[in-house]
């Protein structure tokens, strides 16, 4: 009895260590495979030029410019309206029905899945607004979509705030608006901060919910309501038509060194910036 | 003896968490420029009293009471009473050291800001004339800009007095200010809190008998949300005139 | 004025938190609206069990998809379910500290690799060995539930993990003293006390799976049948969506919007059941 459970032990061990290096292993191939292809094909010219005949040649100088600016709408909308709501949530109101309905919708919100964002950005900002295939359009979109990850991330960071620090701010006269933006607000911006890293790399790394709001096309967007084509985006045309494996490597390996330049750089500047004082 | 006039005056108070009833009946007069110590075993309401002294009660979600709290002859709990005002009149200490994550001036300064101080110098001043009257100047004049998070115990403890202290107040509370602190930061607090009695009305919750027999110029004493008497603090530790009281001074429970 | 402010600050936020209400409202009546006609023209019945999916002749039946969806989701779960389970009994409870400090960023860094890239390294490696090992053409179900079984074990590892590590310690100590060993521990005090935060995880690890388009795409072959075995190529819900768009107009285009209902519906009965579960807890 006691060797068998002493075996069997062994035995469980042994696959959950194998089971998670094989997942480590496989994760890290996938990546290293990809960055191995492609970073060779990263120079100069493919930063600085548009793509030509269909991304076969040039580089992809338009798609990194509209993967920019369609990830820089998304936040800049998404985040105020991410941000209030965390904070009506977790300083404005007891539990009732309706925080119960609000966090149902942002829950349920996080569940759709991104082609269903893009049918929906595609009829009500490109149709119905008539704001065509645009960056605005994706921009949106996408806004829509990390919204739910925005509140959520915030109101955890709010929430793990130290209620003395409240009790603090109030009992030195403070109302709740000054209690909000001098004592809580500075001890969750890292997190919010983080849910908002995230955020960019989840539109960064969006496909579907785009391809149909923001277009495909390859010049140099002029405005917001210029069409474009995000680097995501321009990876699957490239990938799926067949149109050109070698650049279809170097616009993934850029965009995964993009997506971990994004997580290093805010960090650090988390780190230097806001979390100085504590 | 003459007696100073009552600064603030508690008629008939009941306070209740939801249902559960944590103060009964309290009747109490505390006077200008003095120490009283409130004193008793845990879950006596002593923390709710002091908490309602400047409405920091409000903030408990199903916290009501009955009765009356005056503060120089008025009711704080009437309809056009300002709480912040309130808030910046009767400060508050909290039993552990609660620096906020921001830089030692600024901790001090944060009072002073949120009623409207702008000006860097008049900042300066009130948080160099803060910390000289909690004694914690010498301490930390050079490094103002420092985390408060990075001063010692005693010292964040004392960082937190200043801070009341930048506000003006009238009244300080203070809530087992000491219960975390070594004996000689302990001492720190108690020999700055007699010099500030000349100019603020202290109520404090002592951490122990003993503090609150070192301290006070009267002593209250509270068991199960009663005030069993109030008194001189020498006459109440000397020959308290309830059993209970004496029961607990000589240690004999709680 | 300072009353003011305060009331009008109180305000903005609750509008600000309306947001998700509204957004959520506009997506469901947008999609309805577009989408329903036609199910109201070639009748509930007929298109959610209809065999024949061919917009040139006006024949919409979805039902193959249905099939397809459901397929490549439960050959996702029966590969990612187990395998996240046991990397997140890994993390929170035998990986040394310094590894589980390199293993956990790594996983969420790759959670934040494009879905994309994911397919695109499925076409050139997982497609190639089915066609080459089990034979068939390689776009299949299989390809397709290999891929969303990495992409979903992020999710699954992360939240399973947070349930595991959310655990009272008395409930481990208290097993570890009545002489049960490190494993029975964790089989039989830790994994069952867990449970609804688990069950949480692979729910919502599914609804990714579900919802997934772009990187299954490229593996699944994508043709219009009800499979056979997990060696047939299949196209699902989110596929036949994310192929059309670009050129349907018409009936069509709202028969595209009709299959984004039923994948709603899908969606929404998955989360209400994963918030049911979350909240039991």
């Amino acid at each position: 009895m006691k060797t068998n459970s002493r075996a069997g032990e062994k035995i469980a061990k042994l696959l959950i260590w194998s089971t998670a290096l094989f997942v480590l292993v496989v994760l890290v191939a996938i990546s290293a495979y990809i960055l191995i292809k492609g970073l060779p094909r990263i120079n100069w010219h493919f930063l600085t030029e548009i793509p030509r005949n269909m991304g076969r040649s040039g580089g992809v100088a338009s798609t990194i410019v509209g993967t920019l600016l369609v990830t820089a709408v998304a936040i800049i909308i998404a985040m105020p309206f991410g941000i209030g709501t965390a904070f009506y949530l977790a300083e404005y109101t007891k539990e009732s029905m309706i925080t119960r309905i609000i966090r149902f919708s942002a829950e349920s919100l996080a569940g759709i899945p991104s082609i269903v964002y893009g049918l929906f950005g595609f009829i009500f900002f490109v149709i119905y607004l008539n704001l065509g295939w645009s960056i605005l359009s994706g921009g949106l979109t996408l806004a829509i979509m990390i919204l739910p990850t925005i509140i959520r991330t915030s109101e955890e960071a709010i929430l793990s705030v130290p209620k003395v620090y409240r009790e603090v701010s109030f009992s030195l006269g403070g109302t709740k608006w000054q209690t909000i933006i001098k004592a809580v607000f500075p001890s969750a911006i890292r997190g919010i901060t983080n849910g908002i890293i995230l955020s960019v790399g989840r539109s960064v790394a969006e496909t579907a919910a785009v391809i149909y709001t923001a277009g495909s096309a390859l010049r140099m967007p002029v405005s917001l309501f210029s069409p474009t084509r995000t680097m995501a985006v321009h990876f699957y045309i490239l990938a799926r038509e067949g149109i050109s494996l070698e650049n279809a490597y170097g616009t993934a390996a850029l965009l995964i060194i993009l997506i971990f330049l994004i997580n290093v750089v805010a960090n650090m500047l988390v780190n230097r910036f806001i979390a100085k004082g504590r | 003896m003459v007696q100073n006039a009552s600064k603030i005056s508690v008629s008939g108070l009941n306070f209740y968490y939801q249902k559960k009833q944590a103060i009964f009946d309290l009747n109490l007069k505390i006077h200008a420029n003095s120490i009283l110590s409130v004193f008793g075993p845990a879950n006596s309401g002593i923390t709710t009293l002091l908490r309602s002294f400047n409405r920091l009660c409000d903030l408990t979600p199903g916290a009501h009471m009955e009765g009356q709290i005056l503060l120089d002859g008025k009711n704080i709990y009437a309809p056009d009473i300002i709480v912040t005002e309130l808030r910046r009149k009767v400060g508050m200490v909290f039993d552990v050291p609660t620096p906020l994550p921001m830089s030692i001036f600024d901790n001090i300064a944060y009072g002073p800001r949120l009623s409207g101080m702008k000006s860097k110098k008049l900042l300066f001043q009130s948080v160099e004339e803060a910390l000289k009257m909690a004694a914690l100047w010498e301490d930390v004049k050079d490094r103002l800009s420092m985390p408060a998070a990075s001063l010692s115990g005693g010292q964040q403890q004392r960082l937190c007095i200043a801070r009341v202290l930048a506000l003006k107040p009238e009244v300080i509370l203070l809530d087992r200010p000491c219960s975390g602190l070594d004996p000689i930061s302990t001492a720190k607090i108690e020999e700055s809190l007699s010099h500030l009695k000349e100019k603020f009305t202290i109520v404090i919750a002592p951490h122990n008998v003993q503090q609150a027999g070192r301290i006070s110029d009267r002593a209250a004493f509270m068991l199960m949300g009663h005030l069993i008497e109030e008194g001189p603090a020498r006459a109440v530790f000397a020959n308290p005139q309830d059993q209970r009281t004496n029961d607990y001074i000589t240690g004999r429970f709680g | 004025m300072k009353k003011f402010k305060e009331k009008l600050s109180g305000r903005i936020f609750f509008i600000f938190a309306l947001s998700s209400i509204s957004v959520l409202a506009l997506i469901t009546v947008f999609i309805i609206v577009k989408g329903a006609p036609i199910i109201a023209k070639v009748g509930f019945f007929n298109f959610v069990f209809g065999m024949k999916w061919s917009p040139s002749q006006g024949e919409f039946g979805i039902f193959p998809m249905i099939i397809g969806s459901v397929s490549v989701t439960l050959g996702a779960a029966a590969l990612g379910v187990p395998i996240g389970i046991c990397c997140s009994i890994f993390l929170a409870e035998f990986a040394p500290a310094k590894m589980r400090e390199f293993f956990r960023p790594a996983i969420q860094l790759l959670a934040g690799i494009p879905s994309v890239v994911y397919g695109f390294w499925g076409l050139l490696f997982i497609v190639p060995f089915i066609r080459n090992f089990f034979g068939g053409p390689g776009l299949s179900i299989l390809a397709g539930a290999i891929i969303l079984a990495i992409m979903t074990l992020p999710t699954i590892i992360s939240i399973s993990e947070v349930s595991l590590l959310a655990l009272p310690r008395q409930y481990k100590e208290g097993a570890l003293a009545l002489g049960l060993n490190h494993w029975q521990t964790i089989w039989s005090v830790l994994l069952p006390a867990a449970k609804s935060g688990i069950v949480a995880a692979v729910i919502l690890g599914i609804g990714r799976a579900v919802g997934e388009t772009m990187a299954v795409i490229m593996v699944l072959g994508n043709a219009v049948a009800v499979p056979l075995s997990i060696l047939d190529p299949v196209r699902t819900l989110t596929t036949n969506i994310g192929i059309e768009m670009g050129y349907a107009s018409g009936e069509h285009q709202q028969a595209l919007f009709a299959t984004g209902i039923v994948l709603f519906v899908i969606i929404m009965l998955l989360n209400s059941f994963a918030q049911y579960i979350t909240r039991k807890r």
